[in-house]
């Protein structure tokens, strides 16, 4: 049977030589390895959930009146598109089930992200030759904040409402040529022409998961053609030579698994833990605006940057030049971007390194890799963290203008305090270990020694 | 050990999958039965059917309430009790070979030479490589120039007049939502009104305003604006100069002594401006005061526009404070 | 738990000490007392036995004269004007602001303050129901103010509720009346408040709060906003767990303390393998 079976498309496709080598080909052994896949399979929940998702939403501000089961909103004046998320969630049946889940796994796959960048950046595993590789990866996350971003707007909701406002804002403010794109977007001033929602819907629907999926094919492409890295645990591994464990059939069943585990937590936390209630939030209007309103998670480093940037807007006399959302918007998230993707390049410049590298670093090999990364992290995270000084206002009553004030310090002090730190504890960690070595070794030979003088009794 | 993989090969002769095994030399290695974990997958994927069925059965009974978390939980489950079985099959069913090979060459360098050998010497032919490639990168800026101008219908990106807009002129009524008007006096201290202009589109960014009464003594206007207020009622476009938010927050004391003073607060940045003194920021991002809508009051005690805003409504942009904003 | 009461229980439950009595005395023929905050609730000696009117004469003495003036005027301003510490004000005048405030203020424990200018924070009453009977009545008794509303959230319609919440109070109070910030205060959840307390606080606009009046929104309107804020108090989670209906915050955390800690688990489950 599968002899005939591959017969068959051997003939017809001549893939048996790629079949063979794909069966074969070799994962190396540690957990760190599976981040990547837990993106993956977030995404690929996101895009069956998506596709359900599509049959039912209506990408329109066109006007209604309100008449279905939510009480509460009966008589609402709202557009097709908030009706119709209003609708997945109270009429189409299982279908707040999907949309929920689809809105978990987003959060998910940015997470999960998140964790595979830090993974690759602390261990070197962006070194040559897997630059590109890297960047891909570094892109893939930032237009998935774009398409995250547009999910959210998309609902029509009073928070989504809000979050546009703001997006509106950043968009304009990009010097010089603001004013032009952002009419361009949008069509016409805030809110914008009634156009403007297909253009979200398109965008988010196909341009951006093609876009994403693409990345995602060539990600995979580059990284199965210069085959994993590997932490050296064993002499034999260099390298030059790679120890694994071959796809099929020892790794088949393990990624088959984890896909149905993220799968499965997505799906649970779909069903039981309530995400973006709409109905809760009720429709958009400009002039409306609720306390507490916050981004997704993933974005929550940009509301903290626009919150914590002092008011003034750069100027030339009464000429704007730089309107105050820029810095936080724009060019925090544009020079987080530019740091990630150059990195590899900035640090071969301070290293002199040129070599290919198949073996990682463990954090502490690289002291100052290590170092410059948990204080660029330490930083963005502060910059995440102001984002919700607000909650923690009511929280636990701290002063928000205080707040604002310490997180201003904090995130000029804090990256430098960490950096020295953590380099000298990489330092003392890769000290302790050659002390050790040179321990090991001079108990050992006095061992020998002493046996070579007075052999012990078997 | 020897007899464990003799039971092996036996078991799996039984089963009549090691067929050939002993003619040529196996691919992948021999590994252990372990019958007991078989059974355990056998369960749990009987489970998952179970979950994967008892979905089904809350997707098509409506009368049980909590539909959403029954169907999360049966199909979660399933999908759990699937992704354990595949585990134990993992940990404990295949075979965990551990092989090695050589990483792929770093470099083919022969194959770069005939790449590059390919491209130069097809170019060889031509003289006027120059020329030719000027040309060339001529006719590809025109036609990616040619291709890109449809955007341009998207938005009225070259003409950023429209940003200016607003619409109010003088004379404009003061309106509620439900299109009443405001009389002055109805307009009382230590609340807030949101109006909008007669007749026009509420959901433009020029249309809502936030109109308080504050004392008159304390006002604090700059001096062009002195008959802006009158009897001390103030109004301020509602969105916010930062991003555009609602301006939704009056915060007033009802101490004064020992309160802080009164405030228009956005609530997605907290820039807070003071509208006592022509919108001027106190705290938070803002970088441009809040726009003040001059006021009157008509023979019949109606709050009218007395003209269009200080400034332009808003997130600013590039220039924006050159211009005043225009009626339409 | 604040200064105020940690302090009242050190120093005994309700209404045990002769001295407190005895301040409260003091109080009465002191006319306005220093500018010290006040320490602790101030009982009279015999309460059980006291009328109210004079009960809630005493316990206003002893509580609140400091900061409203013993006359219920307002402490606007301390003359002489010593030049030292800014205060500028104690407390309001009292004249006139009826049942209603003095029940909001007493029954949401937001009085007594420990010290003005302060955000008086929700917490539980500070005086007995019989003490606060007495004092509001007192309170009233000071000048011609409103009586203790007694609205009708039945009568109200939901769907009005939220519209009008949205426009007057989500700003502060958050959309599902989870609470927030503004610069300068701590925004209380309206939650689980009860209809005459929201009533209440809609028409006095306790500190940074505005003030509507019914002319702004009428009784029914009001009737309206509270069927709103009931039904936020056991909001339609249709979702499963509502998380504080705050949306991306609590959504945040729940991806990263359970979904990435749960997944990251698995991979390490998965990932150990090789000996």
């Amino acid at each position: 049977m599968i002899r005939r079976a591959i017969r068959f498309l051997d003939q017809r496709s001549g893939s048996a030589p790629l079949l063979r080598k794909s069966l074969r080909y070799l994962f190396p052994d540690h957990w760190s390895f599976l981040l990547g896949e837990v993106a993956l399979y977030a995404f690929i929940v996101l895009v069956a959930t998506g596709v359900y998702l599509t049959f039912f939403f209506d990408p329109s501000t066109a006007k209604e009146v309100y008449h279905g089961p939510y009480a509460p909103l009966r008589g609402f004046h709202m557009s097709h598109a908030y009706k119709s998320v209003l609708d997945i969630s109270f009429t189409v049946k299982a279908g707040l089930l999907i949309r929920q889940t689809h809105h978990w796994a987003a959060d998910v796959f940015v997470a999960a992200i998140v964790v595979h960048l830090l993974r690759i950046f602390f261990t070197g595993a962006y070194r040559k030759p897997r630059e590109l590789t890297y960047v891909i990866g570094v892109l893939m996350l930032f237009i998935t904040l774009l398409e995250g971003y547009l999910g959210y707007s998309m609902a029509d909701d009073l928070l989504s409402g809000m979050g546009l406002a703001i997006g509106y804002s950043v968009a304009l403010s990009i010097p010089l040529l603001g004013a032009n794109l952002a009419l361009l977007i949008w069509g016409h001033p805030f809110p914008g022409d009634p156009s403007f929602w297909s253009r979200m819907y398109v965008a988010h629907v196909f341009i951006l998961p093609v876009v994403i999926g693409t990345l995602m094919f060539l990600h995979l492409a580059l990284v199965a053609s210069r085959h994993h890295t590997q932490f050296r645990r064993q002499a034999r591994q260099t390298e030059r030579r790679l120890v694994g464990v071959p796809a099929f059939p020892a790794q088949a069943p393990r990624s088959l698994g984890l896909l149905a585990a993220v799968a499965a937590v997505l799906f649970l936390l779909g069903g039981l833990v309530q995400i973006n209630p709409v109905w809760q939030w009720g429709p958009y209007t400009p002039s409306l605006g609720t306390n507490g309103a916050q981004p997704d998670w993933y974005l929550g480093w940009l509301i903290g940057g626009m919150r914590l940037v002092p008011h003034f807007d750069v100027t030339l006399g009464k000429y704007t030049l730089i309107p105050n959302p820029f810095w936080g918007g724009a060019l925090f998230p544009l020079s987080v971007l530019v740091a990630l993707v150059s990195w590899p390049w900035l640090e071969r410049r301070l290293t002199g390194d040129h070599a290919a590298h198949n073996v990682l670093d463990r954090p502490r090999d690289a002291p100052t890799r290590t170092a410059i990364g948990a204080g660029f992290f330490t930083w963005v995270l502060l910059v995440f963290v102001a984002g919700s000084a607000d909650r923690v206002t009511v929280a636990f009553g701290l002063s928000y203008p205080a707040q604002i004030w310490v997180f201003r310090v904090l995130v000029v002090v804090a990256p430098i305090v960490v950096f020295l730190l953590v380099r000298r504890v990489c330092r003392e960690l890769h000290q302790a270990e050659l002390i050790e070595r040179d321990r090991e070794r001079a108990e050992a030979e006095a061992r020998q020694a002493a046996g070579a003088r007075a052999p012990r009794p078997a | 050990m020897r007899w464990l993989r003799a039971a092996a090969v036996a078991l799996l002769g039984a089963l009549g999958l090691a067929r050939g095994a002993g003619r040529r030399e196996r691919v992948v290695q021999p590994g252990e039965p372990a019958p007991r974990s078989e059974l355990v997958v056998a369960a749990l994927l009987l489970g998952a059917a179970a979950c994967a069925v008892a979905f089904c059965v809350f997707y098509a009974t409506d009368s049980l309430g909590h539909q959403t978390q029954l169907l999360g939980l049966s199909l979660g489950g399933a999908l759990a009790l699937l992704s354990a079985a595949l585990i134990v099959t993992g940990k404990r069913l295949v075979v965990e070979e551990e092989l090695e090979e050589d990483y792929p060459e770093p470099e083919s360098p022969d194959e770069q030479e005939q790449v590059t050998a390919i491209v130069r010497e097809s170019a060889r032919p031509l003289t006027r490589k120059r020329l030719l490639a000027g040309a060339a990168g001529v006719a590809g800026t025109a036609l990616g120039a040619a291709l890109i101008t449809p955007a341009l219908s998207l938005g009225p990106a070259l003409d950023t007049e429209s940003l200016y807009d607003a619409p109010w002129r003088r004379g404009t009524r003061l309106v509620g939502e439900r299109g009443t008007p405001y009389r002055a006096a109805g307009i009382e201290t230590g609340t807030f009104y949101t109006a909008f202009p007669e007749g026009a589109d509420p959901e433009e960014l020029g249309s809502p305003v936030v109109v308080v009464r504050l004392d008159p003594a304390a006002l604090a206007l700059p001096a062009e604006r002195a008959r802006w207020a009158p009897d001390g009622i103030v109004a301020y476009s509602k969105v916010c100069t930062h991003a555009g938010c609602a301006v939704a927050i009056y915060r007033k004391p009802l101490f004064a002594p020992a309160e802080p003073r009164p405030a228009l607060v956005c609530p997605c940045h907290y820039s807070t401006f003071d509208p006592a003194a022509g919108g001027k920021v106190l705290f938070g991002p803002a970088g441009r005061a809040l726009p003040q809508l001059p006021l009157e009051i008509d023979a019949t005690g109606q709050l009218r526009a007395a003209g269009n805003f200080s400034g332009p409504v808003g997130p600013s942009f590039w220039g924006v404070r050159t211009r005043r904003p225009r009626s339409t | 738990m604040t200064l105020s009461r940690l302090r009242a229980r050190a120093l005994g439950r309700p209404g045990r000490r002769v001295i407190w009595a005895l301040a409260a005395t003091v109080a009465l023929g002191g006319g306005v007392a220093e500018a010290q905050p006040p320490i602790g609730i101030v009982r009279p000696a015999h309460e059980q036995g006291q009328p109210l009117s004079l009960l809630g004469r005493e316990l206003y003495a002893g509580n609140c004269a400091s900061c409203h003036g013993i006359d219920g005027r307002g402490v606007g301003s301390l003359a002489p004007q010593r030049g030292v510490g800014a205060v500028k004000g104690l407390g309001p005048s009292l004249r006139g602001v009826g049942a209603l405030a003095a029940d909001f203020y007493l029954r949401t424990g937001r009085m007594p303050l420990e010290r003005s200018g302060k955000q008086a924070s929700r917490q539980g009453p500070q005086f007995n129901e019989r003490e606060i009977e007495a004092l509001v009545a007192y309170v009233a008794s000071l000048g011609q103010g409103p009586p203790v509303p007694q609205p009708h959230p039945e009568r109200g319609s939901v769907a009005a509720g939220l519209h009008l919440f949205t426009e007057h109070c989500a700003g502060c109070h958050q959309v599902a009346g989870e609470g927030g910030v503004l610069t300068g205060a701590r925004v209380p959840l309206v939650k689980h408040s009860s209809p005459a307390q929201i009533a209440e606080a809609v028409r006095i606009g306790p500190f940074l709060m505005p003030r509507f009046s019914r002319r702004q929104i009428s009784d029914r309107q009001l009737d309206s906003i509270i069927a709103y804020v009931r039904l936020a108090d056991a909001p339609v989670d249709r979702g499963g767990w509502g998380i504080g209906h705050l949306g991306p915050i609590p959504e945040g955390m729940v991806t990263w303390l359970i979904a990435v800690v749960l997944l990251v688990g698995v991979c390490v489950l998965l990932g150990r393998r090789l000996s």
